[in-house]
């Protein structure tokens, strides 16, 4: 077992006010300030995003870092995750999965909002989200880098709510 | 991280107490600032709107998310909007506060506020001939209440313009009518700017703005001018005099009484209550040496302008002053009151008074204060502080021993008398570049701002480049404190101002009184304009408010750069989330209005800035523009 910090996501503090992702955006602007970075072009990209889960009724801020070995990847049965080594970005195709859930159960980030949606019991419309942002960030070719150089990832710092907390997890 | 002690403020009192306070685990201002960062990127650009109920809705400034409200309103509509309704606060803040002490003159007038009287008839006379009252054969009463009555209808006015805009150059007057600004009612431009930014009324951010230069010009030239005016009959025209500023001015023996807020109405009731043989005596009893009234913010710039009352403190000293456990009461009006001080009075004896019908705070005793027996109610303000003595805990007392004498009272009337007269010598020192040109450096203090790092260090640098300053409001109390309301700081000025403050025994930096007192300097910058015969935009001078916070310090940034005169704000206002507003603000407005605003939180670049704006001035005039 290593363990290491990570970004972890308390879903039910969250509201929605998207102050990570704009810190997030200026975290990974050229002049790393929110009255300068407002004007760069081509305009900072974030790597969080807030997305809005109908079913769970509520929005969760959403990253994903790609992890090198990543977890997701080595225990999906059909290969719908799967990883371009070279470039360590995680992709993934709907048309191969079966939405057995054992990539949310081994993604630290994840777990804690796994547990909600178990909870919720409101199964495949919420990990589509994550799905989802796992490939426009592919496609894009951007990751959460949890912040290279700072103490505390920017979200983390910026979220009024500690709904992300950066706090050391399992990885396997 | 936790900031050190120097870089929450400059002053030495004030790191004394902000140890004090960190010694006796007290919160403070900035104590909460820490605990509000890293604050809202999308209330810090401007780009949130929560005027319907469809909403809140806010703009995606990176551009991925939503660039539009759910009305479709964009960025620069939400920007522009919120904008307006800022100001729109502002200036009825002002005028609110106006209103209240011409209600107060007229019920003089009517004989039904017996503690007040005309106490500078001159003014009265002057006025009431300015607005064509005839006073011949009245009394000093009847006058008044033609006037206040005229006064009046300026709020609720429906047709033309405010009368006090006759005041204003005529080149700038034509201006304002060929742009559709020149202000009309004073309630009425409030009134309109709530409606203009109800959901789908004014959508376009250059029309909307426009209405926000007219209701910035109602509160300078209107609100703002009529309070100061009016003040001034009730309670005389400034005159030069001494005094002393900083939280060493409470006394160790004697009741400490603060008031606190924006409006003198009541202040000058306590300051003579204070006198009061009956309370000295119980003061006596009790066991104190006397009864000390100290003044904080602008409540405390105009007992200070007219009485010369001492002054404790700016904007954020106000919870240092009952953290050195020496106030007795903390007497608060209207505006700049900090709802904390109802939980920090509570750790010490300070009683904290609320008086102003309009404005309670949590746990405050009420003393609700009107017209009609204001002094009986200010001595019993001052009783209850003084029937408090007994209960100051010594243990808990420390008082900073720094205090700073300091020379105020310059109306413009005084600034006037002091050159002779005639603007002529001012002038003439200007041609002749003694006097390079006129910084108005005023406004607020805000935490993001090491207090008074950024008032101190942009006036000393004015002053430096022989500029010559007139300061209002928290900045003047600021350089108050710094030792540069003395005529001996013009050892700090060049040598051409330094020559002219000594022969005029003058400072060179000038007090000219609280933030409605600005409009002194609106009336000071006609004069100077009138008597060259050009528009204000055509003087060499410059505004500044280096660590404004205040929606009031919005409007007066709008009527200051409306009427002609380029102003660097110090901290960035919330408008960066539209480029359409920004580039208007900090440029198009040039085209508009003469004048432009610019965002510049390094006092010494901004004093260059605005330094670069005289030499441009200087040499549009055929002056020396070569420093």
């Amino acid at each position: 077992m290593i363990y290491m910090k990570d970004v972890m996501i308390r879903p039910e503090r969250c509201l929605g006010c998207r102050s990570c992702e704009i810190a997030c955006a200026v975290a990974h602007s050229e002049s790393k300030t929110l009255f300068s970075a407002v004007g760069e072009k081509p305009a900072p990209k974030k790597r969080i995003c807030l997305e809005y889960v109908p079913d769970l009724g509520v929005s969760l801020p959403l990253t994903c870092r790609h992890c090198k070995d990543a977890p997701c990847v080595s225990v999906c049965p059909t290969k719908a995750l799967h990883q371009d080594e070279n470039a360590s970005i995680v992709s993934y195709d709907q048309n191969r999965c079966v939405d057995c859930w054992n990539c949310s159960k081994v993604c630290s980030r994840f777990s804690t909002l796994y547990q909600l949606i178990l909870v919720m019991g409101c199964w495949s419309s919420s990990m589509n989200y994550n799905r989802g942002l796992i490939n426009r960030q592919a496609e894009a070719g951007i990751k959460c880098d949890l912040c290279e150089g700072r103490d505390m990832p920017a979200c983390v710092e910026a979220c009024p709510t500690h709904a992300l907390i950066f706090t050391e997890a399992n990885e396997v | 991280m936790k900031p050190e002690i120097y870089e929450k403020s400059i002053d030495l009192a004030s790191q004394k107490i902000l140890k004090k306070a960190e010694e006796e685990g007290i919160e403070t201002a900035w104590d909460r600032y820490e605990k509000q960062l890293p604050q809202c990127s999308f209330g810090q650009l401007g780009v949130c709107c929560r005027n319907c109920n469809m909403g809140p809705c806010r703009i995606d400034p990176f551009g991925e998310g939503a660039q539009k409200g759910i009305c479709g309103a964009t960025a620069d509509i939400i920007v522009a909007r919120n904008l307006l309704r800022t100001i729109a606060a502002g200036a009825a803040a002002h005028s609110d506060h106006a209103r209240d002490a011409v209600l107060t003159f007229k019920k003089m007038s009517e004989g039904e506020a017996g503690s007040y009287r005309i106490k500078d008839e001159a003014k009265l006379l002057s006025l009431a001939s300015e607005y064509g009252i005839l006073s011949e054969g009245k009394s000093p009463k009847e006058v008044a209440f033609r006037l206040a009555d005229t006064l009046l209808q300026e709020f609720g006015k429906q047709d033309g313009r405010l009368l006090c805009t006759r005041r204003v150059p005529e080149s700038r007057l034509k201006l304002w009518a060929e742009l559709g600004i020149e202000p009309r009612g004073i309630d009425r431009e409030i009134v309109e700017c709530m409606h203009r930014t109800h959901i789908g009324v004014d959508n376009n951010a250059v029309h909307i703005l426009l209405q926000g230069l007219r209701t910035g010009l109602s509160d300078g030239w209107g609100g703002s001018m009529i309070a100061t005016d009016v003040q001034d009959i009730l309670f005389g025209v400034p005159q030069p005099r001494r005094s002393t500023v900083n939280l060493g001015v409470l006394s160790k023996d004697k009741v400490n009484v603060i008031v606190h807020g924006h409006e003198p109405i009541l202040s000058e009731m306590i300051v003579e209550a204070a006198e009061d043989p009956e309370l000295l005596k119980l003061a006596e009893e009790k066991g104190a040496a006397g009864i000390n009234v100290a003044g904080i913010c602008c409540t405390g710039n105009e007992t200070l302008m007219r009485h010369g009352t001492p002054i404790a403190g700016n904007f954020l000293q106000q919870e240092l002053a009952v953290i050195t456990g020496a106030v007795e009461a903390m007497v608060v009006d209207v505006q700049c009151v900090m709802p904390s001080l109802g939980e920090l009075t509570g750790c010490y004896h300070t009683k904290f008074i609320s008086t102003s019908p309009k404005a309670d705070f949590p746990n405050t005793i009420r003393m609700e204060f009107h017209e009609g027996r204001a002094y009986e109610t200010a001595k019993e303000i001052v009783r209850t502080a003084v029937e408090n003595f007994p209960n100051r805990v010594p243990e808990k007392v420390t008082i900073p021993e720094e205090k700073q004498e300091c020379m105020i009272g310059f109306s413009a009337e005084a600034i006037l008398s002091a050159l002779g007269g005639s603007p002529d010598p001012l002038i003439e020192a200007i041609k002749g570049g003694a006097v390079w040109g006129i910084g108005a450096v005023v406004g607020c203090n805000n935490v993001k701002v090491t207090h008074n790092y950024g008032h101190v260090n942009l006036v000393k640098e004015l002053i430096k480049n022989n500029v010559l300053v007139v300061t209002t409001g928290c900045n003047a109390i600021a350089c108050a404190e710094a030792g540069l309301l003395l005529p001996e700081a013009s050892e700090l000025a060049g040598d051409g101002l330094k020559a002219v403050c000594r022969a005029l025994g003058i400072p060179p930096v000038l007090h000219m009184g609280s933030c409605v007192d600005i409009s002194r300097i609106l009336v000071l910058s006609s004069v100077l304009a009138n008597y060259l015969g050009v528009d204000i935009s055509d003087l060499p001078a410059a505004g500044a408010a280096p660590e404004w916070m205040s929606e009031k310090a919005v409007s007066i940034g709008t009527y200051v750069v409306s009427s002609g005169v380029f102003t660097v704000l110090g901290t960035i206002p919330a408008v960066l989330g539209s480029q359409a507003v920004t580039s208007l603000l900090t440029g198009g407005l040039n085209s508009v209005v003469g004048a432009s605003f610019a965002v510049e939180p390094d006092p010494l670049k901004a004093a260059e800035l605005m330094l670069e704006h005289i030499d441009a001035k200087r040499k549009a005039l055929g002056l020396d523009s070569q420093r």
